[in-house]
């Protein structure tokens, strides 16, 4: 715990299960920590306003966008980054495995982000339905594959047929109306109780 | 069987999924090891006079090793776009006068990154505020301007200067004609631009950026300092996608190598998402006005087409672009008398240039709504009316009104096929139904077909095969992807000629030394240029290794056959394997392919829309496209392509807009405000296929890249109008955003409260 | 883009961080997940000399029945909301609301406390606890206080919480899983609200209407005089004031308020 006012603090982080230990200024975002500091070049930032995702990494387990943690707030935490998933690049995490099988990238500066956040959803939702991994990845931006492969690959990745999972109307999908229904519009988020 | 057409995962992957790919701020070679970072401090004004430069404070904050203004830049302003008008140069850091928001005014060089954003904010610059000039019509007045010395905003025109043809339309039944916007977006690219260099002691620099053609880039680079191009090595490592806006090079790239050599240090420079939301080049941005006639049994007679480009502050290839944009101006149709011109003016903005597309989807938006408003005013169904105009297929190659001739199409057969799989028929008896009944979601139904000129830029590619003494093999591309996946498909390409697994196969791309010329991945050209020119060199080596082996192996060289990686007498055991003869001596071809003329792709998109028509906001319930760019190598990417384009289309039609205040500052520089759209606001797509070859490379390929943004983009507009058009409207502009959809209901119903002909934009 | 160089103290107790925050006044910051504070000092909007992190605090870190109410600390993340069993029984709505801002990454570090504190109008859950009837309490030098959330809000990114005070908890009543509502215009699933609006046994909570979150009170007086939803959430826009921006002018963000506040009341209503 950090009582005293410090320009430079000593923040000890274990990523990707490694103990990593650094002297940084309290401002020095956890991307950069990753990047510059310990050298972890996969987790890309690619806007300033905590929009696009593509610093997706997990803090001790769950999906946060590291652009938006200061590396002194993760002190004493457990960071998983993609580099951590996979032993190495012939043996790949079952994520990162269907993300390839399905071409759920192309330029990948989204990718890293995208599979920690896949990795994220899942461990919260081991079985969801296209719209609920359309939802869970409302926060991570792809301008190349228009989702709809990454869609296949979150679906195949939680053990799910693509082909069944994945539907090509939004008409057929859960809380969405049916056609010709009225009872919800179409876009709303929508919480009720009646 | 053969590996041609399957759907070969990516050999890139591996890599990009397990410690990811490396990009330009990625690198760590040691040359770049404690090299500066470059800051720059960017105009917060449109247009103003620089009256005061103050970068002492700047100088002496810490980390701080050298701040440059735009005096201290011994380089003079440049035009950065050949064709534009010649007076209209950008300096390389601003000196007497700001132009647009974002405009590089001084340079911050700090050891540490996190140093350089607090000695920027040191930097003291006092400007005198001059009008911004942000509509183009506004500009075209020339009431302000941007460049005095040259006494116009005009950039350039094409068929500008003849007046249109008053009779233009005489005898046709039915006149419709109306303003358009072909709105300005930002290609967003999730990796912005970037570069990195430094000077060697042999008194060449290795630059590091992030484009789509190095060797273009390191031509203009060397045309911008005044340096021989052979002292820049020119690498592109792995490019976080570009979508036409890493087209060439950047003036900022030119500053880091200049900066590397006053400095005798590396410098590197990776731009923020702000800065790359008001210096990336935007596209788009165009003004039309569309006027087409015809009779009433549903001919189309004549289209007349006139666009007003907004170039942005400094032209670049912005001006160019309305050049297609006019040669495709008739899309698939057939009709008698064809008219257009194009004018580009200069504005108080961020430069334009391509966006995926670049010129022909702002064609095919054109058209496309012409299209619908001609059969919306004769009432009649807006698909066969398309389908009785389209150039029939015995009409092939078809010299256009617009002048381009195109190879081959089945453009009736595309509409049919596309209305067919997306059940057409009931999609309108399901849109009679909820009119009926009156429901708060109503459907929507567009349709637009297609035709699109690739390969248009550069009809000549390089290419070089060489199969190594282990038994692997070396692909060299001049062209140079971002996300397409040349590694794995230049690599089917070969081993299909070779019998070598892909596995063997290493594609090298985007490094000037090693491949000195190349025109670079843009304009859906790189299968049927750089792909070509590999399956040319693959098959060349194929022949050199024959007429090598006949000799070893004692046999005619027409006897012989390579299969599986190796020359073998046919019907015997006897071979010779091709790393043998690369053992005995080099086994590689360089080849070049030469197109000689563009294909021009094309296909037909089916867009469903639900509108809810009391908040106005349009959701993409399905989208059907038929895409035929001739055979294609690999689906899976092929696919790939298809679906990022029709995001991107979709996006433009209900999203997107880069957007300017009458002052000139951008309101939409962050991600934030930058509406562009995440998994959730998207649906699945359904693709069907169509392979009609072109005559002009022997794989019969043509460009598959762009068809999305092309399809989709007018598809989606027209389904949120049709979804409304019940109630009287006709037209509303991109983004159909849930303002614009519910403004245009109100307004029709106030007309038709009014009691007004609801057929606004009619004429005769 | 970074944040301008500051200090930082991260307290191992709820009295420690006051203590700091009696010290440095004005010029610390509360953070607590971030995602107010960080965006707004990356893009150099503010910019604090002291940063005190608050985040980890366990104590402020809880979902608990408190009699006739639900109380929640301040730290406990919107995660942690719309996950929570307690909340979906006793008070859904609010449940509901946390699922809707932002998205997950924003969720599993945003807090409720945070939320309140930064009071951004176009905030989902600031309005839901105004809706709810909410209370919020503060503790400072001078002791703990309790506010109604009706009187919290004095306007745009302002709330009567002095410098030298922290929001400890927020209490909503127990409403039972029925009779509510939330529905939230955007363009994009994870945009702010162009407007939301929020129901629950007939009070209506108005996001991004004005410069602070609102109450329809004029809809809920009619509902309350045997008005019907029609002719109530057509009155859903007077005494608001909204702003006109890329997104929408503010006569159609009136005019989604009253066919939002139709559609909630129509909802909750089942």
């Amino acid at each position: 715990m950090t009582t005293s006012m410090n320009t430079t603090v000593k923040v000890g982080i274990t990523v990707n299960g490694t103990e990593t230990t650094a002297d940084v200024e309290p401002r020095l975002l956890l991307a950069h920590y990753l990047r510059d500091v310990i050298g972890l070049k996969a987790t890309n930032v690619g806007c300033d306003t905590t929009s696009c995702g593509a610093c997706t990494v997990l803090v001790d387990g769950e999906s946060v966008k590291s652009c938006t943690v200061l590396a002194v707030q993760a002190d004493g935490q457990s960071v998983t980054t993609m580099e951590g998933l996979s032993p190495n690049s012939t043996n790949l995490h079952p994520v990162a495995a269907a993300f390839r099988a399905e071409h759920g990238l192309q330029c990948g500066f989204c990718t890293p982000g995208m599979v920690m956040a896949t990795v994220g959803l899942l461990k919260e939702n081991p079985k969801p339905t296209e719209r609920e991994v359309r939802e869970g990845l409302e926060g991570n931006l792809c301008r190349c594959t228009g989702y709809h492969n990454i869609v296949r690959a979150v679906l195949a990745a939680s053990g799910q047929d693509p082909d069944a999972g994945q539907t090509t109307s939004v008409e057929a999908d859960a809380g969405r109306s049916p056609a010709g229904g009225v009872e919800s519009a179409p876009g709303f988020s929508t919480g009720s109780g009646a | 069987m053969s590996i041609m057409g399957t759907r070969v995962v990516r050999t890139e992957d591996p890599v990009f999924l397990s410690r990811g790919a490396t990009y330009t701020d990625d690198l760590t070679d040691e040359r770049l090891n404690g090299a500066l970072h470059l800051t720059l401090v960017r105009s917060p004004l449109a247009h103003a006079r620089i009256t005061a430069v103050d970068v002492e404070a700047a100088r002496e904050a810490p980390g701080v090793v050298a701040v440059f203004a735009g005096a201290d830049i011994d380089l003079a302003p440049t035009l950065l776009f050949a064709g534009a008008n010649p007076g209209m140069v950008r300096p390389w850091l601003a000196t007497d006068k700001v132009r647009f928001v974002g405009e590089p005014v001084a340079a911050v060089l700090t050891e540490q990154p996190y140093q350089g954003q607090d000695a920027a904010d040191l930097v003291e610059i006092d400007y005198d505020p001059l009008p911004a000039v942000v509509d183009p019509r506004a500009a075209l007045t020339d009431e302000v301007l941007l460049f005095e010395e040259v006494g116009t905003n005009l950039a350039g025109g094409f068929g500008h200067d003849q007046e249109f043809d008053e009779h233009f339309f005489d005898g046709c039944e039915v006149v419709v004609t109306r303003d358009i916007v072909n709105q300005r977006l930002a290609a967003s690219p999730l990796e912005g631009r970037a570069a990195a260099a430094v000077w060697g002691e042999d008194g060449r620099v290795t630059l590091w950026a992030s484009t789509q053609n190095p060797q273009s880039a390191r031509d203009e680079i060397a045309s911008w300092l005044g340096i021989d191009a052979g002292l820049i090595h020119l690498i592109a490592p792995d490019v976080g996608g570009g979508f036409g806006a890493k087209i060439g090079a950047d003036p900022e790239f030119a500053l880091v190598v200049w900066l590397a050599q006053r400095l005798g240090r590396a410098v590197r420079w990776t731009e923020t998402r702000s800065e790359n939301l008001t210096g990336m080049l935007q596209g788009r941005a165009q003004l039309q006005t569309i006027t087409i006639g015809g009779n009433r049994d549903g001919d189309v007679l004549a289209y007349r087409l006139d666009v007003l480009a907004d170039a942005g502050a400094y032209p670049r290839l912005g001006v160019f672009l309305p050049f297609f944009t006019r040669q495709m101006a008739p899309g698939v149709y057939d009709i008698p008398k064809v008219e257009s011109r194009a004018r580009t003016v200069v504005t108080t903005t961020t430069s334009t240039g391509a966006y995926r597309g670049a010129g022909r989807p702002e064609a095919t938006a054109a058209i496309e709504r012409a299209m619908d408003l001609f059969a919306a005013e004769i009432g009649k169904d807006p698909a066969q009316v398309r389908r009785r105009n389209v150039v029939p297929p015995d009409k092939f190659p078809f010299e256009t009104k617009g002048g381009a001739v195109y190879d081959s199409g089945e453009y009736a057969k595309a509409i049919d096929r596309v209305l067919e799989g997306a059940g057409y028929a009931e999609l309108r008896a399901e849109q009679a139904r909820r009119r009926e009944r009156g429901d708060v979601v109503q459907l929507g139904i567009g349709v637009s077909a297609y035709v699109e000129i690739t390969g248009g830029g550069a009809f000549s590619e390089d290419a070089s095969v060489e199969v190594h003494a282990d038994g692997s093999v070396t692909v060299l591309t001049g062209t140079s992807p971002h996300g397409q996946g040349h590694a794995t498909a230049w690599a089917m390409l070969t081993s299909d000629r070779l019998g070598i697994p892909i596995e063997k196969i290493t594609v090298k791309h985007g490094d000037t030394d090693l491949i000195p010329r190349g025109a670079g991945t843009m304009g859906s050209r790189s299968l049927q240029t750089g792909g070509v020119a590999v399956h040319q060199a693959a098959g060349e080596l194929v022949e050199l290794a024959k007429q090598r082996a006949a000799d070893l192996l004692e046999a005619a060289v027409d006897d012989l056959e390579v299969a599986d990686g190796a020359v073998s007498v046919r019907g015997t055991d006897t071979n010779v394997t091709l790393a043998q003869l690369a053992d005995r001596e080099q086994l590689k071809v360089d080849t070049v392919f030469d197109s000689g003329a563009p294909t021009f792709p094309f296909g037909a998109h089916v867009a469903v829309v639900e509108v809810d028509i009391e908040s106005g906001k349009a959701v993409v319930d399905r989208i059907v496209t038929l895409d035929d760019a001739g055979p294609i190598v690999n689906p899976l990417l092929a696919e790939g392509q298809r679906h990022g384009g029709i995001a991107q289309g979709i996006s433009q039609a209900l999203l997107e807009e880069v957007v300017y205040d009458a002052d000139g500052n951008p309101l939409t520089a962050t991600f934030a405000d930058y509406a562009f759209p995440s998994a959730a606001e998207l649906p699945s797509f359904t693709l069907l296929d169509m392979a009609t070859p072109t005559t002009l490379n022997p794989l019969g390929a043509k460009g598959i890249g762009e068809a999305g943004t092309i399809g989709a983009t007018p598809a989606v507009q027209s389904a949120v109008i049709d979804a409304v058009s019940h109630l009287g409207v006709r037209h509303i502009d991109m983004p159909t955003s849930p303002l614009r959809v519910w403004e245009a209901i109100n307004a029709a119903r106030g007309e038709r409260g009014a009691g007004s002909d609801s057929s606004e934009g009619a004429q005769q | 883009m970074i944040p301008v160089a500051f200090s930082y103290a991260r307290p191992d107790s709820l009295e420690s961080a006051l203590a700091l925050l009696a010290e440095h006044g004005e010029d610390a910051t509360v953070l607590a997940g971030g995602h107010s504070l960080l965006p707004v000092m990356k893009l150099r909007l503010a910019a604090p000399e002291v940063v005190i992190d608050i985040g980890r605090l366990p104590e402020l870190r809880y979902i608990r029945l408190d009699g006739d109410e639900v109380a929640i600390g301040a730290g406990t993340r919107h995660r942690d909301l719309e996950a929570s069993d307690v909340l979906g029984a006793e008070a859904p709505l609010l449940a509901a609301v946390a699922r809707t801002v932002g998205d997950p990454q924003v969720r599993h570090r945003g807090t409720i406390g945070g939320s309140l504190a930064h009071a951004d109008p176009a905030s989902d859950l600031p309005a839901a606890v105004l809706t709810l009837g909410g209370t919020v309490v503060l503790r400072g030098p001078r002791g703990e206080r309790q506010v109604p959330a009706t009187g919290f809000y004095t306007g745009m990114f302002s709330t009567v919480k002095e410098p030298d005070e922290l929001i400890v908890e927020i209490r909503v009543p127990r409403t039972g899983s029925s009779g509510w509502a939330y529905e939230k215009f955007t363009r994009r699933a994870n945009d702010w609200a162009i407007v939301g609006v929020a129901v629950v046994d007939g009070r209506v909570g108005l996001v991004n209407m004005g410069a602070s979150p609102l109450r329809a009170s004029t809809t809920e007086a009619a509902l309350a005089d045997g008005a019907s939803i029609e002719e109530a959430a057509a009155l859903a826009d007077q005494g608001t004031d909204p702003t006109s921006d890329l997104a929408a002018t503010a006569e159609y963000r009136r005019h989604l308020a009253r066919v939002l506040t139709r559609r909630a009341l129509t909802t909750a209503a089942g």
